[in-house]
């Protein structure tokens, strides 16, 4: 099978890498980048689970395909902390608010939520139940989700991330 | 010891944010999918689509020469050695019970069965390869429900059991001795004007565990040596299992949980992957891996629920209960899982949940059908017997025109009269159900919802306000192993834990439980750290690694904290009892004269004492220690419970009802419910909360269905209709306390609460809105169409409106 050449930026690290034309962005994240972080939940492209940022904007992994990010920005849950290591307001109000259990959903879940506060930076609980409609979590019934997530807006957090962390 | 703003003594009942988050939110995550070895193999697997047939042949010429591919293995080639998975529930004597291969030999009995298992350089290769492999099949008639499948001359899913029926259990309390006969209650009440016999049957649909994670299973050969890692609820099981099954010895094999994601019950077994991934592993004699896809999880991996439930209820017209007889007939799918016919024998003694009924007679009849196999799904019989009793008790409130509360209060067993012995021998040790539904009644505003109730009727507004009761109990805290085995239970129930002390006076929590998600790191370093006087911080707890935990039954039934916590907490006590000489003669007292507190030992009468950790470092360098001391104070414990626990709540549902469109939309949800002591409100909050999205999800969104060739037709997360966010409301929750007297930190579990409790609340507050239309039933889910539906039927039928 032939391959396509492509150069991306993943949290903040340039890669040129030659893949198969079919190969999934979530694909090449995992399995050639080691960006574990970001995981597949499904093969249906229901679940959300691996959610990341293309060129700022949060997509979900498995319905993009690798040589579609070529020349972008991609932004992954391990490249949200700040270069040294402190967490983004985001990841801090999940933990404060018991935002996850299990932790599987948790990486397409605060990377979604970063892109709705990008949006909208006050945003009401509707807004937030809409806004996180394509992330599935079964553990906590999103209770605290919702709940960490306005307690980030009201942090003011809202931190653009296309720029990524650095490596 | 490390200063810190831990203040010992206070951990349990502390809302600690959880240790575990550090890594589950950046990413540095450790699932069994992360895992890659040097030279491992990537495995798929080749489905059946049919749902019952004989396996023609099978072509796999052209998947061997596909690129990149290691072997292609079907039935044939693996049975010698492929064992047989094993059900650990045998519930009768003349229990039927077929073999359950790993891989589908001759026949398939579900669509979903695996025919033929690739390995090749990539996973993508391994798919590109099983696609590649030609199966014909040989199509038999399927059987799918349950009442054609007992039917005489019904196509037999397993012919050589000559039979679909697995098994018929009996409990009767007139036969046991703990209660009268419920079928002479019963007969007498339908002969007597003063009393009601209520009979109703419900339908318990099928559903999908759905935990977020698919399974993967990573298994490294090494010599004889076996590494499994698996995303599992059980390794300890799982361990015993594959050695059983595979016929190697249990002391070469060592299975690791790392980070699981999810389990609800669908993660306790030893799964037919498991055991192809270890066969292909020791064939290629390198690492393998095998991740399920979710396409593929949800039409395989084992389905919850699937029962249809006959219930007849007698009762004074004062509103008395005097008798309830409960037939039941469950659905096994196509094999036995490791506790597939004993899920419904878990809820057996919970239909009578908090109320003093005299008799009782409980009679299921197990089928056999083509479908993916049923077993454990949160709650695992509770919240069947849970929905059919709070549902009965309504239609008897409704039958007799009295407030469900009301009804309920009438019936209930007073918080005065615990200890108190059901009807079906078990004893409730504690619980305050007037407590609770006081606090639920206030916070629900339920007299308020009422008045508003009975308004919207008035004006015949289009959209009705239904108000649902649920007061539940539920018996967790799995289990006293002797009355698991006079259940005839193929294990125990007990619980093991160790304590290590570290020089530096550090601590290391050994636990035989297995997490996936509940936050044990953080609960187990509390009650560590209360016990022993140590900062939380210095706790460090070990788990789901059978060469570090070499002991435990794992984590399922609301099991950790009542019965592991325990195992931990003796534990601890043990490691006091074995520094005290040591501090006694490093403090030249006798050890009668030490008091320990706060995590020192001091004279009685001075301010002369050591740490804990001091002791734990005297006795490493073990210079100076009494004579004939060993130079430890480490220590373990096993803990089997002397009884079950017995959490309890009031749950109330306010759901507004369109009678238009049939759109139900929940607007408060309040519980109350009491899990005895809270190690950390936190956790338990959020255990209740994804409960309740799990019960809540059985009343309004979720089934597995199957087309009538056997096809599962909801094996997509949408398809299915998983709830999102914006399919679900926020949760008022609370707790009232009433302690176990059972265990030294008077805790229930709290695993399972919310998703027992809450389904028939919200089914029966869909009901009470409608009861004006002559609504009396709606199958769950409740959609919209369901609702409608039963709206028009009621209306033609001579309902109010």
């Amino acid at each position: 099978m032939g391959t396509t050449r492509i150069s991306v930026t993943v949290d903040g690290v340039t890669y040129t890498d030659d893949v198969e034309p079919r190969t999934l962005l979530v694909h090449y994240l995992r399995e050639r980048l080691g960006k574990t972080g970001t995981v597949v939940g499904c093969d249906t492209s229901n679940c959300g689970a691996c959610t990341v940022h293309l060129g700022g904007r949060s997509v979900k992994s498995c319905s993009v395909l690798a040589v579609q990010a070529d020349g972008a920005d991609v932004t992954t849950i391990e490249g949200l902390a700040g270069p040294d290591g402190a967490l983004h307001p985001v990841q801090q109000a999940f933990h404060e608010a018991h935002a996850l259990q299990c932790g599987f959903c948790t990486p397409g879940m605060i990377m979604e939520a970063v892109d709705l506060l990008n949006d909208n930076p006050d945003p009401s609980e509707e807004q937030i139940r809409e806004g996180i409609e394509g992330n599935l979590c079964r553990c906590t019934g999103y209770h605290n989700i919702v709940k960490a997530i306005r307690q980030a807006a009201r942090a003011g957090t809202a931190a653009p991330t296309s720029a990524g962390g650095a490596a | 010891m490390t200063a810190t703003d831990s203040t010992t003594g206070a951990e349990i009942g502390r809302a600690r944010r959880r240790k575990e988050d550090a890594r589950l939110i950046t990413g540095r995550t450790r699932w069994t999918d992360n895992i890659v070895l040097p030279g491992m193999a990537h495995l798929a697997m080749v489905r059946s689509p049919v749902a019952s047939a004989l396996i023609s042949s099978i072509d796999v010429s052209a998947a061997r020469s596909s690129s990149g591919v290691l072997g292609v293995w079907t039935g044939r080639d693996l049975d010698a050695e492929q064992g047989d998975l094993p059900c650990a529930w045998v519930i009768t004597p003349d229990m039927k019970h077929p073999r359950r291969p790993a891989i589908a030999v001759d026949r398939v009995t579900f669509a979903g069965e695996i025919v033929a298992v690739v390995a090749a350089r990539s996973a993508a290769e391994a798919r590109d390869a099983a696609d590649l492999v030609a199966v014909e099949y040989d199509d038999r008639p399927v059987v799918l429900d349950m009442t054609e499948a007992l039917a005489p001359g019904a196509p037999l899913v397993h012919p050589e059991l000559g039979t679909n029926e697995n098994a018929t259990w009996v409990f009767d309390s007139g036969e046991a001795g703990t209660g009268q006969s419920a079928q002479a209650a019963i007969e007498a009440a339908r002969s007597d004007p003063d009393s009601v016999v209520i009979e109703r049957t419900y339908r318990q649909q099928r559903l999908v565990p759905a935990f977020m994670e698919p399974r993967s299973t990573v298994v490294d050969p090494t010599g004889d040596q076996l590494v499994v890692w698996s995303s599992t609820q059980v390794p300890h099981v799982a361990r015993f299992l594959m050695s059983v099954v595979l016929g190697l010895p249990e002391s070469k094999i060592r299975f690791v949980a790392p980070d699981v994601g999810g389990g609800f019950g669908g993660k306790i077994h030893l799964s037919p992957e498991e055991v192809l991934t270890t066969l292909v592993a020791r064939r290629l004699r390198k690492p393998a891996k095998y991740t399920e896809s979710r396409s593929e999880s949800i039409v395989s991996a084992h389905h919850g629920r699937d029962q249809i439930q006959k219930i007849t209820l007698s009762a004074r017209r004062d509103g008395t209960v005097t008798a309830l007889k409960v037939d039941l007939l469950a659905d096994m799918g196509a094999y036995l899982g490791i506790v597939t016919p004993g899920v419904p024998i878990l809820g057996a003694f919970m239909f009578n949940a908090i109320y003093k009924f005299p008799a009782y007679r409980f009679s299921c009849t197990n089928v056999f059908t083509n479908k993916t196999l049923t077993d454990a799904y949160r709650g695992a019989g509770r919240p069947e017997a849970t929905f059919a009793i709070e549902r009965t008790m309504d239609a008897l409130a409704a039958e007799l025109g009295r407030d469900p509360l009301d009804l309920r209060e009438q019936n209930w067993i007073r918080h005065e009269e615990f200890p108190f012995t059901t009807v079906c021998g078990l004893v409730y040790d504690s619980g305050n159900y007037e407590a609770a539904t006081a606090k639920a009644k206030q916070l629900f505003d339920y007299d308020g919802l009422r008045r508003e109730q009975a308004e919207r009727r008035d004006r015949r507004d289009p959209v009705q306000l239904g108000i649902g009761v649920s007061t539940f109990t539920e018996m967790c805290g799995l289990a006293p192993s002797r009355v698991l085995g006079s259940l005839s239970y193929g294990a125990g129930g007990w619980e093991h834990a160790a304590i290590r002390m570290l020089p530096t006076g550090k601590v290391e929590v050994v636990t035989g439980v297995s997490p996936h998600g509940q936050g044990h790191e953080t609960a187990w370093s509390q009650i560590v750290a209360d016990r022993l006087g140590v900062p939380f911080e210095d706790v460090e707890v070990l788990h789901g690694d059978t060469q570090v935990a070499h002991k435990g039954l794992d984590t399922y039934g609301s099991r950790s904290l009542p019965v592991g916590g325990i195992a931990l907490v003796k534990a601890a006590d043990k490691v006091i009892d074995k520094a005290r000489p040591i501090a006694a003669h490093l403090l030249e007292a006798s050890a009668d004269d030490l008091d320990f507190e706060a995590g020192r030992f001091t004279v009685r009468g001075t301010d002369t004492g050591m740490s804990i950790g001091e002791v734990a470092l005297a006795t490493f360098a073990a210079h100076n220690l009494p004579d004939g001391v060993e130079p430890s104070i480490d220590a373990d414990a096993t803990f089997d419970p002397e009884n079950f626990s017995f959490p309890h709540g009031t749950h109330l549902a306010a759901v507004e009802v369109d009678t238009e469109t049939g759109r139900s939309r929940i607007r408060s949800y309040v519980c109350v419910d009491d899990v005895g002591v809270a190690v950390n409100p936190l956790i338990v909050e959020g255990q209740v909360h994804g409960g309740l999205a799990q019960g809540v999800a059985q009343a309004l969104y979720e089934e597995a269905r199957y087309d009538e060739s056997g096809t599962l037709i909801t094996a997509t997360f949408v398809d299915y209709t998983l709830p999102t966010a914006a399919d679900l409301p926020n949760w008022t929750t609370d707790r009232t306390e009433s302690p176990a007297t059972t265990n030294p930190l008077g805790v229930k579990g709290v695993g399972e609460a919310g998703a027992i409790a809450s389904t028939p609340a919200i089914v029966n507050a869909i009901v009470d809105a409608l009861r004006p239309w002559g609504v009396d039933d709606i199958e769950m889910p409740c959609t919209p169409q369901r609702v409608w539906r039963a709206i028009q039927a009621g209306s033609t039928s001579g309902g109010a409106q």
